[in-house]
């Protein structure tokens, strides 16, 4: 019966094998030609691109080393690292070739070590046969089979201490066919770390087990400490290159929502493997995992790249800055435009605007500055095309405000007793108790004092002379003259109070 | 439990002060010059190992035995080298210790300011522990027994489920090695009167390898040890120094020299 059905589970795998070309095992290893030692990177910086078109044997020496370091200002930890520090030592190579890889454990360490390297066909990805006592080396060798961006990590019990100390990096395996070219190339990996003390805490830390085993880390950090990449360290680009960030998450515990907050990430290599996504704008990065991400700032500025669980870029050190330089492009990105007083959620989109947005800009009445006694179509048109960005939001587009809280426009008799009491309103806006048509209201109207004496000429004439009001125009000059007169009245709202 | 666990630390202690007593008078009597007196009684009691596959017992009965009560100094092991010139530095053979052996001492004979006398001797293999031992009249404890002795806290034979105690071994692996070590008789005693089983250096036991390894980086270490594997086949996965003691003694070989590697003796009280 076991015969039976192994023979039939055998059938089906080998029938599965047939049917899936593409299997590793069913390609010829690729012929291995010549011999070289790799070149390491230490992050963020990455080996350069592998330009041979063959496969080959490379020689990779990798050093752990125990080293007390910074962790924060202030703050030092005794980190495991692989090559001296965290993340380790960048390893690049090509799909197909063949890695003599030896592990030396430095003599006064204190710790036994190994690696694992998820680029390893093979048990352990390595661990067990690069096992080392402190003052040995282990050698063992492997193929690159499968192309992609892979995390290698010590493995060692208690495995999750040596990663939280610091022991991973990333190799990267080329595809056969290379990656398309960029112009600048950077090596990022995130890591939390479980002290005894908070953040922030001074002196030399050490590992908290409970914080561990409880995924409670006072630090989740880049690139082995908090400001790695920040300040004097911070990444560096031109606009318009195009950027490639090789994202691995160490871990031990938390993923990682990749962001670089004011970037499109045009490709993004999901787990480092090869199929390519476009147009992304968080990747998710799994502990003990990688991305390859490819962006082109457009503008110059600092671009600040978080995990956007965010508690842990604000209060754990996620958190790093690329700074791209070069000239700006108002017609990507305009920077600030205005900044102005804000009184009611509706307004929004219209003083986000304004001045020298969506207002059109008004052509002179004709009969200005001396007004006949009725406004003239073109003032009329001017002033309804201002009142209806702006005016319109409190007091309605039928002109008749809100009842006890908005005072009319329409049939209101403060408008039509005072031109000069609605130019001051309009210019420096007006708080506290109105009575309009023997009604008290109590609401503020923000100043409108950034509208050019046109405009407000304009809007005041429209207002008047609307929903069948009847009121004399008011020039550009009426209003201009308010201004060298402001009306020292209490109930005028200060500006700064809403600053 | 308790109270039983006291009482046979008193009778252990008037066993082991009757001891000291017949040792001195045997000094002085006969001139015996290797007095075993800086030992502690570790009464009977059971031993959990910590990682273990299907077919290893759960519990590991350790019988009353003697333990240093502190590490071999480089003192004392250049008595032994004097002694035995076949495990001196430069004659010993490749076979028994790597070229690391001794290799902070000055010469042969000589200490030297890398090795101060009280403090633990280190580059030691286990065959030049285990000859040491010997010619104490003494040999290696088993991992059991030196495991079973460390998990005593000051106050309790049990310091497994002390935060305060675990703490403190892990605070060990927060430094960096010590380029000096301090003195073997240094640190605080656990509850019978060993000191230094934690913060000082790393100790051979007689079986240190035999528990883990299946073969040559077979399936024995592979599966035991790795990564989430290890956590499967133990009895506690929060004993992370207990994990780093087993990792660290399944990466030697007997020739193996190592900077923070001594060791100590024990002996079996005999009736």
């Amino acid at each position: 019966m076991t015969i039976v059905k192994n023979i039939g589970m055998a059938a089906v795998l080998l029938a599965f094998a047939a049917a899936d070309p593409v299997t590793a095992r069913d390609q010829p290893l690729p012929e291995i030609t010549g011999q070289e030692n790799a070149v390491l990177a230490e992050a963020p910086n990455v080996p350069p691109t592998i330009m041979r078109k063959h496969a080959t044997k490379v020689v990779i020496h990798l050093e752990v080393k125990e080293i007390t370091k910074r962790l924060a200002d202030g703050v030092q930890y005794t980190f495991w690292t692989f090559g001296g520090n965290v993340p380790g030592s960048f390893i690049r190579i090509r799909e197909g070739d063949l890695v003599e890889f030896h592990l030396h454990n430095n003599q006064n360490n204190k710790m036994p070590h190994n690696i694992d390297l998820h680029a390893v066909s093979g048990p352990g990805g390595g661990a067990g046969a690069s096992f080392t006592a402190p003052g040995h080396s282990s050698q063992f060798s492997f193929r690159a089979l499968n192309p992609g961006l892979y995390v290698y990590h010590c493995a060692t019990a208690p495995v999750g201490m040596h990663i939280a100390n610091g022991m991973y990096g990333l190799i990267l395996v080329e595809p056969k066919e290379g990656l398309p070219p960029v112009d600048r190339e950077f090596y990022v990996m995130q890591g939390e770390f479980y002290t005894a003390g908070k953040f922030g805490d001074g002196g030399l830390q050490s590992f908290d087990m409970d914080k561990a085993v409880d995924e409670r880390p006072p630090y989740v950090v880049f690139n082995g400490a908090v400001g790695a990449l920040a300040g004097s360290n911070a990444l560096t680009a031109e606009v318009g290159e195009k950027i490639r960030i090789f994202v691995g998450n160490g871990g031990p515990n938390l993923d990682s929502s990749f962001h670089v907050i004011g970037n499109i990430f045009d490709t993004v290599y999901e787990d480092g493997g090869t199929t390519p996504m476009h147009n992304v704008q968080t990747v998710l990065i799994p502990a003990g995992g990688s991305a390859i991400v490819e962006f082109q700032p457009k503008v110059p500025g600092a671009y600040s790249f978080v995990d956007h669980s965010i508690f842990r870029a604000f209060n754990k050190g996620a958190m790093g800055t690329l700074n791209v330089t070069g000239e700006a492009n108002p017609l990507v990105f305009t920077g600030k435009q205005s900044d102005t007083l804000f009184a009611g959620s509706a307004i929004t989109n219209i003083l986000a605007t304004t001045p020298s947005g969506l207002i059109a800009p008004t052509t002179p009445a004709k009969s200005d500055p001396v007004a006949p006694g009725s406004p003239s179509q073109q003032q009329m048109d001017n002033g309804r095309a201002v009142f209806n960005q702006i005016c319109y939001v409190c007091h309605q587009s039928n002109g008749l405000g809100v009842p006890n809280q908005i005072p009319p426009l329409a049939g209101s008799d403060f408008l039509k007793n005072s031109a000069v009491d609605a130019i001051h309103t309009v210019i420096q806006g007006r708080t506290g108790q109105i009575v309009v048509n023997g009604q008290t209201y109590n609401a503020t109207m923000v100043p409108q004092g950034y509208l050019s004496d046109q405009q407000i000429s304009d809007v005041l004439t429209f207002v008047r002379n609307n929903w069948g009001n009847k009121g004399e125009v008011i020039t550009a000059s009426q209003v201009h003259a308010a201004r060298q007169d402001p009306i020292a009245n209490s109930a005028v709202p200060k500006q700064s109070s809403f600053e | 439990m308790k109270a039983e666990t006291f009482n046979t630390k008193r009778k252990a202690a008037k066993v082991n002060f009757g001891m000291r007593i017949l040792c001195i008078l045997l000094l002085m009597l006969s001139m015996v010059a290797r007095a075993d007196t800086n030992m502690a009684v570790i009464p009977q009691g059971v031993y959990h190992p910590l990682i273990r596959s299907s077919t290893d017992s759960a519990e590991i009965p350790v019988k009353v035995f003697d333990l240093d009560v502190f590490p071999v100094s480089n003192h004392d092991f250049l008595a032994f080298v004097r002694a035995n010139p076949r495990w001196q530095r430069s004659q010993v053979s490749r076979l028994f210790a790597d070229e690391s052996y001794l290799k902070n001492w000055a010469g042969d004979l000589e200490l030297g300011s890398n090795a101060p006398a009280n403090a633990p001797v280190v580059y030691v293999s286990w065959f030049a522990a285990k000859a040491y031992a010997q010619w104490q009249g003494k040999r290696l404890p088993t991992v059991a027994e030196w495991e079973y002795a460390a998990i005593a806290s000051a106050t309790q034979a049990n310091g497994e489920n002390d935060p305060a105690f675990k703490n403190e071994v892990l605070s060990w692996y927060a430094e960096s090695t010590a380029t000096e070590f301090l003195p073997v008789n240094g640190g605080m005693p656990n509850l019978y009167g060993v000191r230094n089983l934690h913060g000082l250096i790393w100790e051979w036991t007689a079986d240190f390898n035999s528990a883990l390894i299946g073969g040559d980086s077979g399936s024995g270490l592979d599966g035991r040890l790795f990564c989430g594997a290890s956590a499967q086949n133990s009895q506690n996965v929060d004993d992370y120094p207990a994990f780093m003691r087993y990792a660290f003694r399944s990466s030697l070989k007997a020739d193996y020299c190592v900077h923070n590697l001594g060791f100590r003796c024990a002996k079996d009280l005999s009736k």
